[in-house]
This record gives C-alpha cells, sequence and structure tokens, in this order.
C-alpha cells in the first residue's frame, strides 16, 4: 500500500465562539477580523515544514488541495505548494489533489503547471483532477453550476491532448478555445502523470475514472463506515464497466492521530478534533450544493436518498467524547497499535491501495503534529504498508520518479 | 379556476423541447415565470378572463431537464422565445415577465422591438447596482428569503409559496423541480443577474409597465427607477405592503391595473 499525508492547511487558531458569531467557514468568514497575514505566513510554513518532514520520515507522498475563501483550508493556488515541496523532498510523490479544473482558465494553464512540477519534481506528480467543491466553483470562483461538469470535461479533455499530442494542435471547445496548443513544458512522466480523481460518492464520477482508467478517491471527513456503503457501489461499477479489483483503484481519506497510548492520544488530540468538526466544518447549509452543481439524475438520487453525501451522524456529534469519534471511525486514534489494527480493518474493509491520512488536523499545533507523524511513520506505518504485498497487484496510479518500493521491503536484500 | 391546456414545443432546429401552459380568450398574452420555475396562478386566471395567456417554461424547467443545456447564452435564449412566439403563431404579444422572466422578457422586447407589443416588468432583474446590489437568492437559507420576497413572511401569499405534498415522492418531486428550475435560470445569470441588458434596454419601444413591491428585499425598489429611466415609453406602479410578488401579494390591484394596461 502507498500512504500518503494529506494537509489542508486550516486556520489553527479560531476564535472560541467562531461557529456562534459566523455563518459560515467557507465563502464569506471576514479574513480582516479572523486572520492576520503575519500569523497566516507562519501557518503556510508550518504545514510546509510538516509535510516535508512527513516526507523525510518516510511517507510514500504529501498531499495537498485547492480550496478558496474557506479557513479550514486555504491552498487557493495548490501548485504554488507543490513546487515548493518539489524543491524540498526528494522520493515523495507529490500529490496535488487538486487544481481545480472548472476554474482554471484557461485550463491548459494546469497542463503547464502540473508540467513544471513534474519535470522539477523528477516525475514525482500525482495530477488530482477535482471537479471541485460548489462553494469553491459556483460561490467563490462565479462558474455557472449548470456549466461546471461540461467544463470539467473540456477541460479533462484539453489537459490530456495537451500532455500527449505531439503537433501543435487548435482546440475548438464549447468553454475554451486556443488556436495554438503547444504544451511547455510538457510532463516528465509518460504518457502523462497518474491522474486521480477525487469524490463524494456521485455515480457520473465513477463511471469517468473506470473508463479512463483512473485512480478514484473517496474524500470524506466522516471515515471509513461512513464510506463503506458508497465505497461497496463504487467497486461493484468497476466491475460492471470491466475493471479488475486492483485495490490500487481506489484512494481514500482517514483522519488520524496516534499517541503513545490510547489514554494519550485521547488527552492530547481530542481538542483539536472537536475543534475540527465543530469549527471547520461549519459550513452554512445553502451553500453546500447550488442548484444545478449536480446533473437532474443526481439530484433525484439524492433527493430520494434525504440528502447529499453528508453523515447522519455530524446532527448527533454535538457531545460526542474521544471514544465516539473513534467508534464511529470518523478519526481512527489511540496507541499506536490499535491504530494500525482499526487502519488495516478499514483498508482492506474498503480495498484501499492509495491510502491518504490527515495527520494534522484543526487547530493542531506544530510540535504536536510532528509528534503524530512521527509515532505514525515509525510505530503504524511499517505494521500497514505491506497490506496488499502478497497479493500482486500493481500501483499503475503512483507517479514513475517517486520512491516505488517501501524503504523497509528495499533495505531487504 | 382557468381550464388550461399543455402545449410541447421544438425549437431551435429540434434540439430543445418546452412546454407552454394555454387558458382563457382574448388578444395574446405571453407570461414568463421567475426563477423558481413555471405555475399558473391567481394572477394568471385574472388575466385569462380577458386574454388568451401563454404561459411558456423556460426549457430544462418542465420535461427533458437537459433541454436548458442546448441554449449557449442568454443570445440563444433570445432565439429561442422568438420560435416560441412562431410556433404559436404570435408575430407581436403584449409580454408580462416576473423576476427572471421580466429580464428574459426586457431582453426579447429589446432585440427584436417588432415582437412585443406591450410589455410589464414585474419586480424584474436584469440590471445592477454597486451600491443596493440585488440579493443573491441562491445563497441564502429559506427563512432569509421569504423574508425578502413577501411582505408578509406568515402571510397567505407566503404560505402557498411554502406548502407542499404531503405524500412523501410527491414532496421530492416538487423539491427537485423547484432545485432544477432555480439550475436552468442560473444558468442564464449566475453569478450576478446583469448580462449586460443596460446596453440594450434602450432599444425597447413597446409601451411599457414597471410593478414593484415597496418592500421588495430581493429587487430593491430603486431598480423600478432604474427599468423606469432607461425604457421611454414606461410607467411605474409602485406598491405598499408588497414585496417580490406584487401580483399575488396584491393581486386585485396589479391584476386590474395590468388587465387595463394591456386593453388600451
Amino acid at each position: 500500500m502507498k500512504v500518503s499525508m494529506f494537509h489542508l492547511m486550516p486556520h489553527r487558531e479560531l476564535p472560541d465562539d467562531f461557529e456562534d458569531r459566523y455563518h459560515s467557514v467557507w465563502i464569506d468568514p471576514p479574513w480582516s477580523e479572523l486572520a492576520d497575514p503575519a500569523r497566516v505566513g507562519q501557518y503556510y510554513n508550518w504545514t510546509l515544514d510538516e509535510l516535508e518532514y512527513a516526507a523525510e520520515m518516510g511517507m510514500d507522498g504529501v498531499c495537498i488541495n485547492e480550496h478558496h475563501q474557506n479557513a479550514y483550508g486555504f491552498m487557493p493556488s495548490p501548485n504554488l505548494m507543490a513546487s515548493a515541496l518539489a524543491r524540498r523532498t526528494t522520493d515523495a510523490a507529490i500529490v496535488v489533489m487538486g487544481a481545480t479544473l472548472p476554474a482554471s482558465n484557461p485550463p491548459q494553464r494546469i497542463a503547464e503547471e502540473y508540467g513544471m512540477v513534474d519535470v522539477i519534481s523528477g516525475g514525482r506528480l500525482v495530477a488530482g483532477m477535482p471537479l471541485g467543491s460548489s462553494m469553491d466553483i459556483n460561490y467563490c470562483y462565479g462558474i455557472p453550476p449548470l456549466e461546471q461538469r461540461e467544463r470539467y470535461r473540456e477541460a479533462h479533455d484539453l489537459i490530456i491532448q495537451a500532455w500527449t499530442r505531439d503537433d501543435v494542435f487548435s482546440f475548438n471547445g464549447k468553454y475554451t478555445q486556443l488556436r495554438y496548443v503547444n504544451t511547455w513544458p510538457k510532463p516528465l512522466q509518460k504518457p502523462h502523470p497518474p491522474v486521480w480523481v477525487p469524490g463524494t460518492g456521485s455515480k457520473s464520477t465513477w463511471d469517468f475514472t473506470a473508463e479512463n482508467d483512473y485512480c478514484y478517491c473517496f474524500l470524506s471527513y466522516f471515515g471509513n463506515l461512513f464510506a463503506k456503503k458508497n465505497v461497496d457501489r463504487f467497486w461493484e461499477r468497476v466491475s460492471e464497466l470491466g475493471r479488475d479489483d486492483n485495490p490500487y483503484r481506489l484512494g481514500f481519506l482517514q483522519l488520524v492521530v496516534v499517541g503513545e497510548t490510547d489514554a494519550r492520544a485521547e488527552e492530547e488530540y481530542f481538542q483539536h478534533i472537536k475543534y475540527f468538526y465543530d469549527k471547520c466544518l461549519h459550513v452554512a447549509p445553502y451553500f453546500f450544493v447550488a442548484p444545478g452543481h449536480v446533473d437532474h439524475a443526481s439530484l433525484v438520487k439524492a433527493t430520494r436518498m434525504g440528502g447529499y453525501a453528508k453523515s447522519d451522524l455530524m446532527e448527533q456529534r454535538a457531545d460526542w467524547k474521544f471514544q465516539d469519534y473513534v467508534d464511529h471511525q470518523f478519526v481512527i486514534g489511540g496507541g499506536p497499535d490499535s491504530v494500525a489494527q482499526q487502519l488495516e480493518a478499514a483498508v482492506r474493509n474498503l480495498r484501499v491501495g492509495n491510502l491518504m491520512v490527515l495527520l494534522h488536523i484543526g487547530s493542531m499545533p506544530h510540535e504536536l503534529t510532528k509528534k503524530n507523524i512521527t509515532l505514525f511513520a515509525e510505530e503504524v506505518l511499517p505494521k500497514i504498508r505491506p497490506i496488499w504485498d502478497d497479493e500482486g497487484y500493481e500501483n499503475h496510479w503512483w507517479p514513475t520518479g517517486a520512491r516505488q518500493a517501501s524503504p523497509v521491503a528495499a533495505a531487504v536484500p | 379556476m382557468t381550464t388550461t391546456e399543455k402545449r410541447i414545443l421544438h425549437t431551435m432546429n429540434g434540439r430543445v423541447e418546452s412546454s407552454v401552459e394555454i387558458g382563457g380568450d382574448g388578444p395574446p398574452v405571453v407570461f414568463l415565470h421567475g426563477a423558481g420555475g413555471p405555475g399558473w396562478d391567481g394572477f394568471l386566471d385574472d388575466l385569462a378572463q380577458r386574454f388568451t395567456v401563454y404561459a411558456p417554461s423556460l426549457p430544462g424547467t418542465e420535461g427533458d431537464p437537459d433541454a436548458v443545456r442546448e441554449l449557449r447564452g442568454l443570445w440563444e435564449l433570445v432565439l429561442h422565445y422568438y420560435e416560441v412566439f412562431d410556433e404559436l403563431g404570435l408575430s407581436s404579444p403584449a409580454l408580462i415577465g416576473h423576476s427572471f422572466g421580466g429580464m428574459v422578457a426586457a431582453e426579447v422586447a429589446a432585440t427584436n422591438p417588432g415582437r412585443a407589443s406591450r410589455l410589464v416588468l414585474i419586480s424584474s432583474i436584469g440590471l445592477w447596482r454597486q451600491e443596493e446590489p440585488v440579493r443573491d437568492w441562491m445563497g441564502m437559507g429559506e427563512e432569509e428569503l421569504a423574508r425578502l420576497v413577501f411582505h408578509d413572511p406568515d402571510g397567505p401569499v407566503a404560505a402557498e409559496f411554502a406548502r407542499m405534498p404531503e405524500e412523501e415522492i410527491a414532496r421530492q418531486d416538487e423539491q427537485i423541480r423547484r432545485s432544477w428550475a432555480l439550475a436552468c435560470s442560473g444558468a442564464f445569470v449566475w453569478p450576478i443577474p446583469d448580462k449586460g441588458l443596460s446596453r440594450r434596454i434602450h432599444r425597447i419601444a413597446a409601451p411599457t409597465l414597471i410593478v414593484w413591491g415597496q418592500d421588495d428585499g430581493l429587487v430593491p425598489p430603486i431598480y423600478a427607477v432604474d427599468f423606469a429611466s432607461m425604457i421611454e415609453d414606461s410607467s411605474v406602479m409602485m406598491l405598499d405592503r408588497a414585496a417580490h410578488v406584487p401580483q399575488l401579494e396584491r393581486r386585485d390591484v396589479v391584476s386590474q391595473a395590468v388587465v387595463n394596461f394591456l386593453s388600451r
């Protein structure tokens, strides 16, 4: 298995009464009341330090993403972070999860920037191709919801052609018209960097990833138990579309905290978990899905099922203790042995080959984050890494320039 | 209640399917609905006493949900409506538009002034004031929206809007219908409902009645003044005890005034 550290780059010091005073963490939280540029500069640098440290400690990859006007994650340009990481890491995958296709104009910019990161890093880029959230794309970046998916498909087609075609060609799209497409630089990886597509359970995204033979990444903050139903249907669909059950087809994000013991984990991490779910996920419900953000078939499906992919447990969560978060698996936490067991069960249950772990959560301070990374890398990672090793699957979705075998395995002749 | 019939229309070389609800008797009046989607209401009943009322649905809001995707922008939406008129045998009908439909009606009347004999704009969007913006009806909670849209958010008109079918599947269908109607209209006005009408509006030649609720919190009444200043032959009817749906909140007065205006 490949295990990468994900970072959201959140505001770490929102006021205690944030969720009472402001209606949403995303779209319109007032910068001038809530943030200080010098302090925010510190957050970015901590974030980069933490990801670099994770790479040093042997994590297989480092993951960043794109959000806008969002206090729980504000890397509006993930490629700026990626280029810094490309310089300061040597063999970890740079997993950009990713630059949002419908909001980049022209999308050729993504082909070029990903090309830059791939050549600078020596072929270590994972090219995430997200549709983008309604909050980011519709509310912050002004794209009409009804156009979002169509723009995504068109941008994807342009980028793949821009990477793989040798000629200088014209692209006559509905949303993008370019007379001369001639990508400088083209990526190092051939035919192009592996593509990972994040999703939250929409069938059209499953079909898209299976048809194109990409890695699908189920990203939610509600953990593996919540994901189970969706992920099972993903695998059914993959099989229907004639693809194999290679676990590396699936990426999955899980929040993880590791202490010396279960008790220490609870003591040190609980407040940061609570901060994350109380404040970071405090999104005004009417910003969640703009009308038209999902197509009509998905609207019908979601309405019949009583809403969009969001755990019902979020409603009951207010009084949860640390153990409740662990019992419901929103967070996998505890001492190293317990975390390794929980993760192994989750990974096997969902059939995950490319695991992403969120090791910095909410208000977690820098030193505690490094501790979480250290304990995870030294005591959990070696236990879970070999999970799929005996089954003979190949990870076709891992960048060719990144470390292929695990360092532990490599050390054994 | 008026007896109405529905007709399916095919426009834009057969690519766009939409429907029109027709009722009443008399000279033709075309009514373009707001962002919330089509529906035959008491105001149309009143008009149908004296006119033949044609209420077309915005493509996508009834029948084929993806019909809206066959229209590339406002320009093609305007052309679509000329073809709707052609299908219905209307050369220059009176045109009424509410809110989103008001903007579309104004565009139709400005692009080819020969195709609208009279124009009624009710609480219309389409213009923009930086200091007093049209509020974002797709970015707020239902309660806040109700406060902006209705003079009396607890009154009977608001209750009628909020009323949902009791049966589960029918209620879901209604939720889907409303959400998708917003999606379809959003295709033409997201994220700011100013698509350049102010640059074309001077072309409107039809005598125009501008109807507004004094308490409109969504499109503030100053916009009525703006429309009036930009359309040469126009007058404003400003109503107290009404907000964004004056034709229902002050139905008697508005119906009477519109009938009189169209009969002149």
